[in-house]
Protein backbone atom coordinates (compact mmCIF):
# COMPACT_ATOMS: atom_id res chain seq x y z
CA UNK A 1 0.00 0.00 0.00
CA UNK A 2 1.45 3.52 -0.63
CA UNK A 3 1.66 5.73 1.82
CA UNK A 4 -0.73 8.37 2.22
CA UNK A 5 1.91 10.85 4.03
CA UNK A 6 4.39 11.06 1.34
CA UNK A 7 5.51 14.14 0.57
CA UNK A 8 3.03 15.78 2.87
CA UNK A 9 5.23 15.02 6.43
CA UNK A 10 7.83 16.84 7.40
CA UNK A 11 11.25 14.98 8.46
CA UNK A 12 11.79 16.13 12.06
CA UNK A 13 8.90 13.93 13.40
CA UNK A 14 10.60 11.87 16.66
CA UNK A 15 10.02 13.87 19.27
CA UNK A 16 12.11 13.45 22.28
CA UNK A 17 10.03 12.34 25.94
CA UNK A 18 10.20 15.82 27.25
CA UNK A 19 8.63 17.87 24.06
CA UNK A 20 5.95 14.44 24.25
CA UNK A 21 5.82 15.56 28.13
CA UNK A 22 5.08 19.25 26.73
CA UNK A 23 2.41 18.25 23.89
CA UNK A 24 0.67 16.16 26.51
CA UNK A 25 0.07 19.19 28.75
CA UNK A 26 -0.52 21.88 25.92
CA UNK A 27 -3.38 19.94 24.49
CA UNK A 28 -5.35 20.04 27.68
CA UNK A 29 -6.16 23.80 29.26
CA UNK A 30 -3.36 26.23 30.74
CA UNK A 31 -4.01 27.56 33.52
CA UNK A 32 -5.92 31.08 34.44
CA UNK A 33 -2.69 32.06 36.67
CA UNK A 34 -0.64 34.86 36.09
CA UNK A 35 2.21 32.69 34.46
CA UNK A 36 0.42 29.74 32.85
CA UNK A 37 3.66 28.98 30.94
CA UNK A 38 6.02 28.45 33.57
CA UNK A 39 3.56 26.46 35.59
CA UNK A 40 3.25 24.25 32.55
CA UNK A 41 6.76 24.55 32.27
CA UNK A 42 7.37 23.28 35.85
CA UNK A 43 5.46 20.03 35.28
CA UNK A 44 7.20 19.36 31.95
CA UNK A 45 10.60 19.93 33.87
CA UNK A 46 11.65 22.25 31.65
CA UNK A 47 12.56 25.88 32.06
CA UNK A 48 9.58 28.79 30.97
CA UNK A 49 11.93 30.29 28.52
CA UNK A 50 12.20 26.85 26.38
CA UNK A 51 8.83 26.19 27.16
CA UNK A 52 7.77 29.33 25.36
CA UNK A 53 10.58 29.34 22.80
CA UNK A 54 9.20 25.81 21.84
CA UNK A 55 5.78 26.89 21.98
CA UNK A 56 6.50 30.10 19.20
CA UNK A 57 8.39 27.74 17.48
CA UNK A 58 5.90 24.96 16.80
CA UNK A 59 3.28 27.55 15.87
CA UNK A 60 5.90 28.90 13.21
CA UNK A 61 6.86 25.48 11.92
CA UNK A 62 2.89 24.21 11.36
CA UNK A 63 3.69 21.83 14.41
CA UNK A 64 0.79 23.62 16.22
CA UNK A 65 -2.07 24.72 13.95
CA UNK A 66 -3.61 27.42 16.71
CA UNK A 67 -3.12 28.46 20.10
CA UNK A 68 -6.00 29.72 22.13
CA UNK A 69 -9.41 29.26 23.31
CA UNK A 70 -10.87 26.69 21.35
CA UNK A 71 -15.04 27.29 21.49
CA UNK A 72 -17.89 25.25 21.59
CA UNK A 73 -20.28 26.62 18.80
CA UNK A 74 -20.01 26.57 14.90
CA UNK A 75 -19.22 29.32 12.84
CA UNK A 76 -21.02 31.73 13.10
CA UNK A 77 -24.37 32.10 10.32
CA UNK A 78 -23.08 28.91 9.14
CA UNK A 79 -25.46 25.82 10.54
CA UNK A 80 -25.02 23.05 7.38
CA UNK A 81 -22.19 21.47 6.27
CA UNK A 82 -22.39 18.68 3.27
CA UNK A 83 -19.37 16.44 2.29
CA UNK A 84 -19.17 16.48 -1.25
CA UNK A 85 -17.21 13.95 -2.85
CA UNK A 86 -16.41 13.90 -6.75
CA UNK A 87 -15.61 11.47 -9.46
CA UNK A 88 -12.29 13.40 -11.10
CA UNK A 89 -10.74 11.91 -13.73
CA UNK A 90 -6.96 10.74 -11.95
CA UNK A 91 -5.10 13.16 -14.52
CA UNK A 92 -7.23 16.29 -13.59
CA UNK A 93 -7.57 15.63 -9.87
CA UNK A 94 -5.09 18.54 -8.90
CA UNK A 95 -6.56 21.24 -10.78
CA UNK A 96 -9.55 19.92 -9.58
CA UNK A 97 -8.90 20.00 -6.22
CA UNK A 98 -7.11 23.76 -6.33
CA UNK A 99 -10.03 24.40 -8.08
CA UNK A 100 -12.37 23.58 -5.38
CA UNK A 101 -10.26 24.79 -2.70
CA UNK A 102 -10.05 28.14 -4.00
CA UNK A 103 -13.86 28.28 -2.82
CA UNK A 104 -15.00 30.10 -0.23
CA UNK A 105 -17.40 28.11 1.11
CA UNK A 106 -15.33 25.06 0.89
CA UNK A 107 -13.06 24.54 3.90
CA UNK A 108 -10.98 21.13 3.35
CA UNK A 109 -10.25 19.48 0.11
CA UNK A 110 -8.47 16.19 -0.01
CA UNK A 111 -7.92 13.50 -2.91
CA UNK A 112 -8.47 10.24 -1.36
CA UNK A 113 -8.28 6.51 -2.59
CA UNK A 114 -11.54 4.91 -4.77
CA UNK A 115 -12.99 1.79 -2.74
CA UNK A 116 -15.36 -1.21 -3.38
CA UNK A 117 -19.50 0.62 -3.94
CA UNK A 118 -17.32 4.30 -3.64
CA UNK A 119 -16.06 5.58 -6.66
CA UNK A 120 -14.78 9.07 -5.57
CA UNK A 121 -11.47 10.42 -5.41
CA UNK A 122 -11.76 14.02 -3.74
CA UNK A 123 -13.52 14.97 -0.88
CA UNK A 124 -14.69 19.02 -0.31
CA UNK A 125 -16.47 20.15 2.97
CA UNK A 126 -19.00 22.49 2.12
CA UNK A 127 -20.28 24.95 4.57
CA UNK A 128 -23.44 26.99 4.07
CA UNK A 129 -26.43 28.58 5.89
CA UNK A 130 -28.69 25.46 4.76
CA UNK A 131 -28.60 22.40 3.38
CA UNK A 132 -30.14 24.02 0.12
CA UNK A 133 -27.45 26.40 0.06
CA UNK A 134 -25.19 23.83 0.40
CA UNK A 135 -26.73 21.79 -2.89
CA UNK A 136 -26.36 25.30 -4.83
CA UNK A 137 -22.54 26.16 -3.68
CA UNK A 138 -21.94 22.08 -5.33
CA UNK A 139 -23.95 22.59 -8.49
CA UNK A 140 -22.05 25.68 -8.80
CA UNK A 141 -18.72 24.11 -8.32
CA UNK A 142 -19.86 21.23 -10.72
CA UNK A 143 -20.05 23.54 -13.41
CA UNK A 144 -17.16 25.39 -12.73
CA UNK A 145 -14.90 22.45 -12.76
CA UNK A 146 -16.75 20.68 -15.31
CA UNK A 147 -17.47 17.76 -12.84
CA UNK A 148 -20.96 16.25 -13.38
CA UNK A 149 -20.46 13.08 -10.81
CA UNK A 150 -20.67 13.94 -7.51
CA UNK A 151 -22.39 13.43 -4.23
CA UNK A 152 -23.60 15.04 -1.16
CA UNK A 153 -23.48 13.55 2.13
CA UNK A 154 -24.91 15.64 4.95
CA UNK A 155 -25.06 14.28 8.91
CA UNK A 156 -28.16 13.12 10.20
CA UNK A 157 -26.51 12.43 13.88
CA UNK A 158 -22.98 13.25 15.70
CA UNK A 159 -21.99 10.45 17.07
CA UNK A 160 -18.73 11.96 18.44
CA UNK A 161 -16.79 14.97 18.29
CA UNK A 162 -13.36 15.17 20.62
CA UNK A 163 -9.68 16.48 19.98
CA UNK A 164 -7.45 14.35 19.42
CA UNK A 165 -5.06 13.66 22.70
CA UNK A 166 -1.60 12.89 21.68
CA UNK A 167 1.22 10.34 23.36
CA UNK A 168 -0.89 9.04 25.85
CA UNK A 169 -1.01 5.42 24.12
CA UNK B 1 -21.79 38.12 28.02
CA UNK B 2 -20.99 41.71 27.57
CA UNK B 3 -18.82 43.32 24.66
CA UNK B 4 -16.00 43.18 26.86
CA UNK B 5 -16.00 38.86 27.15
CA UNK B 6 -17.02 39.17 23.38
CA UNK B 7 -13.86 41.37 22.17
CA UNK B 8 -11.92 38.78 24.91
CA UNK B 9 -13.46 35.64 22.89
CA UNK B 10 -11.81 37.17 19.61
CA UNK B 11 -8.89 37.77 21.09
CA UNK B 12 -7.96 34.60 22.38
CA UNK B 13 -9.01 32.89 19.40
CA UNK B 14 -7.10 34.11 17.40
CA UNK B 15 -3.94 36.21 19.01
CA UNK B 16 -3.42 34.50 22.45
CA UNK B 17 -0.33 36.38 23.44
CA UNK B 18 3.01 33.41 23.68
CA UNK B 19 4.46 35.09 26.60
CA UNK B 20 5.31 35.29 30.13
CA UNK B 21 2.20 36.99 31.49
CA UNK B 22 -0.21 36.49 28.69
CA UNK B 23 -3.59 37.51 30.63
CA UNK B 24 -1.88 41.34 31.63
CA UNK B 25 -0.90 41.21 27.65
CA UNK B 26 -4.72 40.49 26.73
CA UNK B 27 -5.52 43.19 29.75
CA UNK B 28 -3.76 46.05 28.28
CA UNK B 29 -5.34 45.49 25.27
CA UNK B 30 -8.84 45.52 26.50
CA UNK B 31 -8.27 47.99 28.79
CA UNK B 32 -8.74 45.99 31.98
CA UNK B 33 -6.14 44.26 34.45
CA UNK B 34 -4.88 41.08 34.57
CA UNK B 35 -7.04 39.63 37.50
CA UNK B 36 -10.35 40.65 35.99
CA UNK B 37 -8.86 38.94 32.13
CA UNK B 38 -8.25 35.89 34.65
CA UNK B 39 -11.62 36.13 35.90
CA UNK B 40 -13.51 36.55 32.87
CA UNK B 41 -12.11 33.63 31.14
CA UNK B 42 -12.94 31.44 34.29
CA UNK B 43 -16.33 32.41 34.36
CA UNK B 44 -16.91 31.86 30.20
CA UNK B 45 -15.29 28.98 30.26
CA UNK B 46 -17.25 27.82 33.42
CA UNK B 47 -20.15 28.88 31.00
CA UNK B 48 -19.08 26.26 28.79
CA UNK B 49 -18.47 28.41 25.75
CA UNK B 50 -14.77 28.11 25.79
CA UNK B 51 -13.91 24.18 26.01
CA UNK B 52 -10.18 24.95 26.50
CA UNK B 53 -7.48 27.44 25.94
CA UNK B 54 -4.32 25.31 24.74
CA UNK B 55 -3.00 24.23 21.61
CA UNK B 56 -4.56 22.49 18.27
CA UNK B 57 -2.01 20.41 16.83
CA UNK B 58 -1.29 18.65 13.37
CA UNK B 59 -1.45 15.03 13.99
CA UNK B 60 1.18 14.76 10.65
CA UNK B 61 3.75 16.86 12.51
CA UNK B 62 3.72 14.41 15.69
CA UNK B 63 4.50 11.56 13.39
CA UNK B 64 1.10 10.28 13.79
CA UNK B 65 -0.95 8.93 10.55
CA UNK B 66 -4.98 9.74 9.81
CA UNK B 67 -7.11 8.22 7.82
CA UNK B 68 -11.45 8.54 7.12
CA UNK B 69 -13.54 5.74 7.72
CA UNK B 70 -16.72 4.54 5.78
CA UNK B 71 -18.78 1.90 7.26
CA UNK B 72 -22.31 0.30 6.16
CA UNK B 73 -24.21 -0.57 8.83
CA UNK B 74 -27.61 -2.06 9.16
CA UNK B 75 -29.68 -0.54 11.89
CA UNK B 76 -29.69 -3.15 13.88
CA UNK B 77 -25.90 -3.26 14.44
CA UNK B 78 -25.96 0.51 14.77
CA UNK B 79 -25.85 1.21 18.59
CA UNK B 80 -23.53 -1.90 18.67
CA UNK B 81 -21.14 -0.02 15.97
CA UNK B 82 -21.24 3.14 17.33
CA UNK B 83 -20.22 2.01 20.67
CA UNK B 84 -17.66 0.06 19.16
CA UNK B 85 -16.20 2.99 17.18
CA UNK B 86 -16.18 5.41 19.70
CA UNK B 87 -14.46 3.50 22.70
CA UNK B 88 -11.09 4.50 20.65
CA UNK B 89 -9.76 7.86 21.55
CA UNK B 90 -8.22 7.74 18.28
CA UNK B 91 -11.81 8.11 16.97
CA UNK B 92 -12.24 12.09 17.02
CA UNK B 93 -14.98 12.54 14.77
CA UNK B 94 -17.88 10.14 13.83
CA UNK B 95 -21.14 11.22 11.93
CA UNK B 96 -23.96 9.39 10.69
CA UNK B 97 -24.83 10.12 6.88
CA UNK B 98 -27.11 9.62 4.57
CA UNK B 99 -26.27 7.13 2.19
CA UNK B 100 -25.14 3.39 1.78
CA UNK B 101 -21.83 4.14 3.75
CA UNK B 102 -24.25 5.56 6.56
CA UNK B 103 -21.15 5.67 9.09
CA UNK B 104 -18.11 8.06 8.84
CA UNK B 105 -15.79 8.40 10.97
CA UNK B 106 -12.24 9.69 11.56
CA UNK B 107 -9.55 7.77 13.31
CA UNK B 108 -5.89 9.22 14.00
CA UNK B 109 -2.88 6.68 14.96
CA UNK B 110 1.16 6.55 15.56
CA UNK B 111 1.31 4.14 12.51
CA UNK B 112 -0.81 2.58 9.68
CA UNK B 113 -0.04 -0.92 11.35
CA UNK B 114 -2.09 0.37 14.22
CA UNK B 115 -4.80 2.18 11.86
CA UNK B 116 -5.58 -1.22 10.06
CA UNK B 117 -5.36 -3.00 13.84
CA UNK B 118 -8.10 -0.76 15.42
CA UNK B 119 -10.38 -1.14 11.74
CA UNK B 120 -10.06 -5.04 12.39
CA UNK B 121 -10.95 -4.74 16.06
CA UNK B 122 -13.80 -2.76 15.23
CA UNK B 123 -15.21 -4.87 12.49
CA UNK B 124 -14.98 -7.63 14.84
CA UNK B 125 -16.66 -6.19 17.56
CA UNK B 126 -19.45 -4.79 15.69
CA UNK B 127 -20.16 -7.39 12.85
CA UNK B 128 -19.98 -4.95 10.05
CA UNK B 129 -17.58 -4.34 7.34
CA UNK B 130 -15.13 -4.37 5.35
CA UNK B 131 -15.05 -0.72 6.44
CA UNK B 132 -13.35 1.76 4.06
CA UNK B 133 -10.28 3.10 4.93
CA UNK B 134 -9.65 6.55 2.48
CA UNK B 135 -6.31 8.18 3.66
CA UNK B 136 -5.45 11.44 2.11
CA UNK B 137 -3.36 10.63 -0.89
CA UNK B 138 -3.27 15.37 -1.30
CA UNK B 139 -4.08 17.89 0.78
CA UNK B 140 -5.52 20.50 -1.03
CA UNK B 141 -6.82 22.74 2.03
CA UNK B 142 -7.35 22.53 5.65
CA UNK B 143 -8.89 25.75 6.73
CA UNK B 144 -7.61 26.19 9.82
CA UNK B 145 -7.54 29.96 10.68
CA UNK B 146 -11.50 29.73 11.41
CA UNK B 147 -11.11 30.86 14.94
CA UNK B 148 -13.90 28.90 16.10
CA UNK B 149 -13.40 24.99 14.61
CA UNK B 150 -11.28 23.35 16.55
CA UNK B 151 -9.90 21.14 14.00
Amino acid sequence: MMNPNNGIINDDKSLSGRQQRLVRLLQESIPLSPRPFAAVAAEAEMAPEEVLATVAQWKQNGTIRRFGAMVRHQRLGYTANAMSAWDVPEERAEEVGRALSAADEVSHCYQRPRAEKWNFNLFAMIHGASAEECERVAARLSGEVGVGIYELLFSSREFKKISMKYFVE
Amino acid sequence: MDETDKKLITLIQADFPITDRPYAVIGDKLGIGEDEVIGRIGAIMESGEIRRLGASFDSRRLGYTSTLCAAHVPPEKLAAAVAAINSYHNVTHNYERNHYYNVWFTLIAPSRARIREILSEIEDAAGVGPILDLPATRLFKIQVDLPVIDE
